[in-house]
């Protein structure tokens, strides 16, 4: 009893606990450590007052292009001058609220499918809802709206486009793809992995050649698809062969116990994997899943080489305009923080889903 | 009995409920139908390219192509054939992405370190740029560093110089080398010399080591013969020094070692993008191996260094190999970006003949076979490097 009260007056040394103790455990444990500290505190102060001066101080925010050159720091003005054009691209300027009006209907089901408790059936609904409502809003024709060809449509929603519908569309051909690597019919088999082997060797830019030059090709006459949809094919092409990995992960991950329960309960290959395998390989599969939705979303980029106007496009198209020349330092950093938010916040939601997961429920 | 029993079985299941039968109906409808669709597609081609009159088959590889490569590690001019174009841009496409992996791995592996270091500013500032070069599309990342080339450096004329003999402007960076001398060719083959010696050192001191427990001081020994034997050939030569300085010429460096703007942009961007991903993979293989591994190292009284080398790298290099691979891979895809800034690479040259000869199919074709060879001879090399380190298990 005496002792414990005398152990508890003896506090530890000052050195050890409080900012003074965190400082010495943390940056200076030790000669390399020091060192290294000292160097890193070195560079940063070689290199954050004068971008800070840059990005804020010396910048100019709402301009013209002319004032933009005379003075010292950023020049912003690129951005919120010609903020209409690089986030819509060519859709005409009077209706460009709508799709502004469909990207926030994507982002509100993205934010309402943020949680797990609501993947129930009516939120598919909403989802297949959401997306026709999108597509209408974008093309027009209804209820008054005026009809916008896909031809104008640019910016940020065709790269949002490109990349939510590359990926719904190449989910289920994914799984019908992972689902026919592991079949045991060798037939079957052999092309399923001659297609994925394929697709997942060769880069992304020779599919979106192969969609743009050769696809109207292998069509008959008089039938023609936009570029959009060319684009959207070879996207979805290439992300169901990254999928297909993906699941098949999943299947791989599933006992072959459940295999031969569900089939002691007589259920046939269809119901086995409907009912048993897949909604639990699915499952493990969803943080993996989320990842490729990220690269999907980077890969969107690409279509600037076959020339469609997504927001990457349209912001180099404002840059080609001889008022805003020799700004691209400031747009390609805004076009940074804007994908930077998009695929950092659904890889933090993707770590967090992780972890639920690990967790069990 | 028994067989007689099969055969009653045999005959009641019908022939559409026999899994074997209709298996092979399933295959047989599933080749069908891709056979179908083969035909409908290759069908439609053909007729579309008789109307355009475009030619078909790879003949336009031995035509003369007219276009001009900026540049080319073997003689190349507009008067060549398409071949050949499409031969520099292959070489092209191999430089850039090999010696993309090999500093991609060494920046990598800094930043996985640093990302576990104990020190919280490094750890931190390592996870910033992991994080923060991740989530940014690379094609992006190739247009700003372009963007920093040729609207931040000034013109030759003005050309900064970091250091003695190194010239940055717009376009590009001039490196002062070491003038032509035939010591040079020796002084290369020496070195492989001293590179086939010293792996014959180290094949028998461990061999040495393994019967009689003695340890050669391998590493400090091959050094000395790697940099010694090209060292005593430039000696025996009469110490050459003479130094090819880029100079400005009219308006531009002639001279020396120039290295295009559109190279380098190519290489920031892959190798900055990929050593993020390769940062991972190293600090998730190192803190694969468990902690009990090193502590049983150090009580059995190894160095730090040895520490590192006799027991992590060794079983950390088994979870790194296979993800480093498909990074590796992806580097060398993402090289075909390059067509998007304009350094002549597989893709690109391959996209000019495509637009001059019209003949696209047989392009894109050219273009999905070299980028598949790349993948599957990258992956083949890895595989076997990997079945070396992997764990031999009795």
């Amino acid at each position: 009893m005496e002792q414990s009260s005398q152990t508890a007056v003896l506090k530890p040394p000052r050195t050890s606990i409080g900012v003074v103790g965190w400082i010495r455990n943390n940056l200076f444990n030790g000669m390399l450590n020091s060192t290294l500290t000292l160097l890193t505190l070195f560079l940063l102060w070689q290199f954050v007052p004068p971008l800070f001066r840059w990005a804020f101080i010396d910048s100019a925010w709402h301009t013209t292009g002319q004032a933009c050159k005379d003075a010292a720091g950023a020049c912003w003005s690129v951005i919120s001058m010609n903020y209409r054009f690089i986030l819509f691209g060519f859709y005409p300027y009077e209706e460009q609220w709508r799709p502004f009006l469909a990207m926030l209907i994507l982002f509100g089901l993205l934010f309402y499918t943020r949680d797990r408790t609501r993947w129930k059936k009516p939120l598919a609904y909403a989802w297949i809802i959401g997306l026709f409502l999108m597509g209408f809003l974008m093309l027009g024709g209804f209820f008054g709206l005026k009809p916008v060809d896909s031809t104008q449509w640019g910016g940020l929603p065709l790269t949002l486009l490109l990349s939510v519908f590359g990926l719904t569309a190449a989910y289920p051909l994914g799984v019908i793809l992972a689902l026919g690597r592991r079949s045991r019919m060798p037939g079957i088999k052999v092309l399923c992995i001659i297609y994925i082997e394929l697709i997942r060797g060769v880069p992304l830019i020779s599919l979106l050649f192969m969609s743009s030059i050769i696809l109207p090709l292998f069509l008959p006459e008089g039938i023609t698809i936009n570029k959009i949809l060319r684009a959207q094919v070879a996207i979805i092409m290439f992300t169901a062969a990254y999928i297909a990995e993906v699941v098949r992960g999943g299947l791989q991950g599933m006992s072959r116990g459940q295999y031969e329960a569900a089939e002691s309960i007589g259920l046939n290959y269809y119901l086995t994997m409907r009912l048993v395998i897949l909604p639990q390989a699915l499952k493990i599969v969803i943080p993996p899943t989320v990842s490729q939705l990220i690269s999907a979303f980077k890969d969107t980029s690409l279509v600037v080489i076959i020339a469609l106007f997504d927001v990457l496009k349209t912001t180099q198209s404002v840059l080609s305009n001889p008022e805003w020349m020799g700004f691209s330092r400031e747009a390609y950093v805004f076009l940074a923080i804007l994908y930077f938010l998009g695929c950092f916040s659904m890889s933090n939601y993707s770590r967090k889903l992780e972890k639920e997961l690990s967790r069990g429920d | 009995m028994r067989s007689f029993k099969n055969n009653t079985l045999s005959e009641k299941t019908p022939l559409w409920l026999d899994p074997k039968k209709r298996a092979i109906f399933f295959q047989f409808m599933t080749f069908v139908m891709v056979g179908l669709l083969a035909y409908y597609l290759v069908s439609n081609t053909l007729v579309n390219l008789e109307k355009q009159k475009i030619a078909s088959g790879f003949g336009f590889l031995n035509k003369e192509s007219s276009f001009e490569i900026g540049e080319s590690l073997i003689p190349y001019s507009a008067a060549s054939t398409y071949g050949r174009a499409l031969l520099v841009g292959a070489l092209n496409t191999i430089k850039v992405s090999f010696i993309g992996i090999v500093i991609t791995i060494l920046l990598g592996t800094i930043i996985g370190v640093a990302r576990l270091s104990t020190n919280w500013l490094v750890s931190r500032l390592a996870a910033i740029y992991i994080e923060v070069m991740q989530n940014i599309p690379v094609l992006l990342q190739l247009f700003f560093w372009y963007a920093i080339f040729y609207e931040t450096l000034p013109s030759p004329q003005e050309a900064i110089s970091p250091g003695a003999g190194i010239f940055m402007s717009n376009r590009g960076v001039a490196f002062t080398i070491p003038e032509g001398h035939p010591a040079h060719l020796y002084m290369f083959l020496t070195f492989l010399v001293g590179c086939v010696i010293v792996y014959l050192i180290r094949r028998w001191a461990r061999k040495r080591q393994e019967k009689t427990g003695q340890i050669f001081p391998t590493f400090r020994v091959g050094t000395a013969i790697i940099i010694g034997l090209p060292f005593i050939t430039w000696l025996g030569f009469g110490t050459p020094l003479e130094m090819d300085v880029p100079k400005l010429v009219g308006f531009n460096f002639e001279g020396g070692l120039t290295v295009s703007p559109e190279f380098i942009a190519l290489l920031l961007g892959l190798i900055i993008y990929t050593a993020a991903y390769v940062a991972e993979v190293v600090r998730a293989g190192i803190q694969s191996v468990s902690k009990g591994q090193r502590e049983a190292a150090m009580a059995i009284g190894l160095r730090p260094p040895l520490v590192i080398n006799l027991v992590i790298l060794p079983q950390a290099l088994r979870v790194i190999i296979p993800p480093l691979t498909s990074q590796m891979l992806n580097l060398t895809k993402n090289s075909s970006l390059a067509v998007a800034i304009g350094y002549p690479d597989f893709v690109s040259t391959a996209n000019t003949t495509m637009n001059q000869t019209g003949q696209s199919i047989e392009g894109v074709a050219l273009i999905m076979a070299v980028y598949l060879f790349f993948s599957l001879s990258t992956s083949a090399f890895m595989n076997w490097y990997n079945k070396k380190v992997a764990l031999v298990e009795r």
